[in-house]
Order: C-alpha cells, then sequence, then structure tokens
C-alpha cells in the first residue's frame, strides 16, 4: 500500500472535493424530497385501502392494494429504468441548473419521481400499521360527537396515526437514502455516482497514472463514512425516540 | 407505449425468451447462494449477539451498524473494484453472491437476534438448570420458540434480498433487471421496452408476492393467537 498517500493526496484536491460534496447534498434533498411527496402519496393509498370498503368504493381500495403490492414487490432500479423511458417531463425540469445539464437535470426528475412512487408504497404499509393501532373507539366516539368522517381522519385519528409512527418514518428515511444511491445506475448526480466517478479517472488525480486498490478504499470508504455518519445519527435519534416513550 | 400492444414486439420477447429465462436463473442463482451467506453470518451475529459476552456483543453490533447503515450498491462496487484492481476479478455473479450475503447478513443477525431475545429469560436459566449445554439449549429449548417470531421478518428479509439482486447491474449485470436493460437497449434486440419490462417486471412479483404476502399472513394470525393468549390486556415483549 505505498500508493495510500497519493490516493488520500485526492481528497485535497478542492475540485473534487466540491464535486462529492454536492453529490451529499443531492443524496440528502432528493431523500428528503423523496419522503415527503411519499408521505402524502402514502397517506392516501392507506386511507384508501383501509377505509374504502363499501361497494361505491371498493373500487379505489382494490387500486391501491394493486399499487401497494406492485410497487413492494418489484426492484426500484426497475422503476428507474421504466420512468427513465416513461416518465413524462415538465418544462421547468428541462434546463440547466442547480449545476447540472439539462439532460441530468431531466434524468434527475424521472429517477426521483421513479424513488417516490416506490417508496410510497413502502410507506402507505406504514401508514396503515399506525392507522390500525388506533383503538376503533377513537372513531365512534368521533361519531357519537357528530363529526363527519373527513374530520374524524383530519382532527382524531391521522394525529395520532402520525405520533405513533414517526419513528418508523424516520427508519424508512434512512432507508431511502440508501435507495437514493441507486440514481447512480442512470446519471451522476448523487454522492454514490459521483464517488464512482472520481474513482474512474483516479489516475490523473492522484499522480500515478494509474488507479490502484488504494484509490478504491480511500473514495468508497469516505463515501461509506459519510453515508455511516448520517444514516446512523438518524437511526440514534429514532432509538432514543423509542426509549423516551 | 413503444410497442405495448404490437404484436412484433411481443414476438420479439418470445424470440428471446432465453435472454429472460438466463436472468431469471442468475437471479435465483444470486438469490440462493447469498441466502445461504447470509443465514451463515446471520446465525454467527445473532448467537453472537445475545452471547452475553461484551466483546462478541460489540463485534456483532459494529457488524450490523455498518452496513446496515451503508448502501448495498456501495458495498458491491466497493468489493468488485477493491478485488478487481488488486488483480483478482471475482466475476460478477461470485461479486454478487458474496455482497448480497453479507449485506442481508447483517440484517437477519437483527432478525434472530430479536427472536432469541423474545423468549423469556426464564428458559435460559431453566436450560441451565437442567444441565443443558449451550449447543442442546439452542437446539432444543430456544430456536423452537423463536422460529415463529423469526420466520415472519425473515422472509420479509428474503424478498428484498431477491429485489436487491438487481443491483448487479451496476458491476455490469447478469441478472434478470440487467439483462432485461441491455435486451430493450442493444442493438439487434431494440426497442420493445413496453412488453420486456412487463415480463420482467412480472416474473418479480411472482417471486416475490407469494413470499411477501405469506409473511404478513403470518404475521397477523400470529398476532391474534398472541391476543388470545394474553387476553387480560397485558402485552405481550415482543
Amino acid at each position: 500500500m505505498g500508493t495510500l498517500g497519493n490516493s488520500f493526496s485526492m481528497l485535497k484536491n478542492p475540485a473534487i472535493l466540491k464535486f462529492i460534496m454536492q453529490g451529499v447534498l443531492f443524496t440528502m434533498i432528493i431523500s428528503v424530497a423523496a419522503v415527503l411527496f411519499s408521505i402524502v402519496i402514502g397517506t392516501g393509498l392507506a386511507l384508501l385501502r383501509n377505509y374504502c370498503t363499501n361497494k361505491k368504493t371498493g373500487i379505489l381500495k382494490v387500486l391501491s392494494v394493486i399499487y401497494i403490492e406492485l410497487f413492494r414487490n418489484t426492484p426500484l432500479l426497475f422503476w428507474i429504468f421504466i420512468c427513465v423511458v416513461f416518465c413524462p417531463v415538465p418544462g421547468f425540469a428541462n434546463k440547466q441548473m442547480f449545476g447540472l445539464s439539462s439532460v441530468n437535470n431531466k434524468l434527475l426528475f424521472k429517477a426521483t419521481v421513479a424513488l417516490i412512487l416506490y417508496t410510497s408504497g413502502v410507506i402507505a404499509e406504514i401508514v396503515r400499521g399506525g392507522l390500525n393501532s388506533v383503538a376503533s373507539g377513537q372513531v365512534e366516539a368521533g361519531y357519537s360527537q357528530g363529526f363527519s368522517m373527513l374530520q374524524i381522519l383530519w382532527y382524531i385519528v391521522l394525529p395520532q396515526t402520525f405520533r405513533s409512527i414517526i419513528p418508523t418514518l424516520l427508519s424508512q428515511v434512512i432507508t431511502t437514502i440508501k435507495d437514493s444511491s441507486f440514481l447512480a445506475n442512470v446519471a451522476v448526480i448523487e454522492l454514490m455516482a459521483r464517488t464512482k466517478q472520481v474513482l474512474s479517472s483516479a489516475n490523473r488525480y492522484n499522480g500515478l497514472n494509474a488507479i490502484n486498490v488504494s484509490d478504491v478504499f480511500v473514495l468508497f470508504g469516505v463515501a461509506a463514512a459519510i453515508y455511516f455518519v448520517i444514516n446512523f445519527s438518524i437511526s440514534m435519534t429514532v432509538r432514543n425516540m423509542q426509549k423516551a416513550r | 407505449m413503444s410497442g405495448l400492444f404490437s404484436p412484433r414486439a411481443w414476438n420479439k420477447i418470445w424470440l428471446y425468451k432465453d435472454t429472460f429465462l438466463l436472468g431469471f436463473l442468475n437471479t435465483i442463482k444470486t438469490a440462493f447462494v447469498a441466502l445461504l451467506i447470509a443465514l451463515a453470518l446471520g446465525i454467527i451475529f445473532g448467537l453472537m449477539a445475545t452471547s452475553g459476552k461484551k466483546i462478541l456483543k460489540a463485534i456483532s453490533r459494529m457488524y450490523v451498524e455498518v452496513i446496515q447503515n451503508t448502501p448495498v450498491l456501495l458495498q458491491m462496487c466497493f468489493l468488485y473494484y477493491a478485488l478487481a484492481f488488486a488483480g483478482h476479478s471475482p466475476g460478477i455473479i461470485v461479486t454478487g453472491f458474496l455482497a448480497l450475503g453479507i449485506y442481508t447478513g447483517a440484517y437477519m443477525a437483527e432478525v434472530i437476534r430479536t427472536g432469541i431475545e423474545s423468549v423469556p429469560k426464564g428458559q435460559f436459566e431453566a436450560a441451565q438448570a437442567q444441565g443443558f449445554g449451550y449447543a442442546a439449549q439452542m437446539f432444543y429449548i430456544i430456536i423452537p420458540q423463536s422460529i415463529k417470531v423469526i420466520l415472519p421478518p425473515m422472509t420479509n428479509v428474503v424478498v428484498n434480498m431477491i429485489k436487491n439482486t438487481s443491483c448487479l447491474y451496476i458491476v455490469g449485470g447478469a441478472d434478470l433487471l440487467s439483462l432485461t436493460y441491455s435486451f430493450v437497449t442493444g442493438e439487434n434486440t431494440g426497442g420493445s421496452y413496453a412488453p420486456a419490462y412487463i415480463v420482467c417486471g412480472a416474473i418479480f412479483f411472482l417471486i416475490c408476492f407469494p413470499l411477501s404476502s405469506f409473511a404478513s399472513m403470518w404475521e397477523t394470525s400470529l398476532k391474534k393467537r398472541d391476543s388470545k393468549v394474553f387476553q387480560n390486556g397485558r402485552p405481550k415483549e415482543a
């Protein structure tokens, strides 16, 4: 490992450092955005699956069951590939911004849509678990006080649901941060892809004109450490929350 | 919709059905060998975590935390490139065995640890009092009681692993999804996007859906049985 020093010297290169840190930022933004959108969609799906049980609305329940099971039982990369081909891109995403070319921005939009579609299937099941944990007496009490179904959901059921599933949702953020690395398969935007990109041109930066094993260890080691620090601090937060209850 | 209803596109799929079959077999093979590795690692580290020895516990904890908090894609790339640049390129499928096995092993270890910890402490003490050795105690008393807690989440871990075989794409890919992708983008075979993805997705769904619905049904029935056993509103420790 005489080349270790050269590999570390790459990290002192401000251009590389900036490139990788931007990747970290993209990873965080993509994951948080995906989880937020997925919570909205997932809550909708969970409500449809749980409460559309009568004859008129039964079809909505069937549709949401199909959606949830379909997305939970197929790989994320599958949906990324599909969205890259079929997902339409609105005008605002089709230009140069965030330091990315318009091609990459299009891919970013499409892949994020795939990530949202996939994650919302998972979150729907999490929300449903929370909905089922709310005692049925709560709904009955709401009815007896003259609340309508929508009011019961908004004022009584959903607040209790979300309080009980916050730890699980945070764990899902960890999963989504890991899942966002799948975007590396289609575009160079987030941390994983950028690390791989730097590795593939490491011979130009480490001053040795060749890529060595030490480059792999240093670059992927740094990326792994970054992922670890982010995810581990979230999981510690989750654990403290669960202990506090 | 690139040939969703075109008989020509569907015909092309039928012509190249061997590609999909090969991908399917590679995915199953990868998942199966990775599952064996994961089970071995999971049992070792799961037992270490419940052994009560501080140092073993710490090692197991470290393995689980490091692996669970980094993406499987990164681990796979790391393994592949580290071995490749060291001059021992392991090949794509073997990378898949190792990377998926190690990644899934961490989840298995957690599942097994939770399962063993769900057995009341008195059972361990009673076994020791009756003169059981460690192996006999585990085999005759602890494992039979914890297996019903372990199996449903373990099935979910397996489903996730089957989906994760698609990660092989980043190191060159021989699995179902990668072969589908190279089929639809290939020079001679390209174009029939919709039919190819439908076939690929259907295969994944047909493998994963029975497993995951089986797991969730089992879990529900276990919960029901437990709530019958513990009627006085006493919550069961999970």
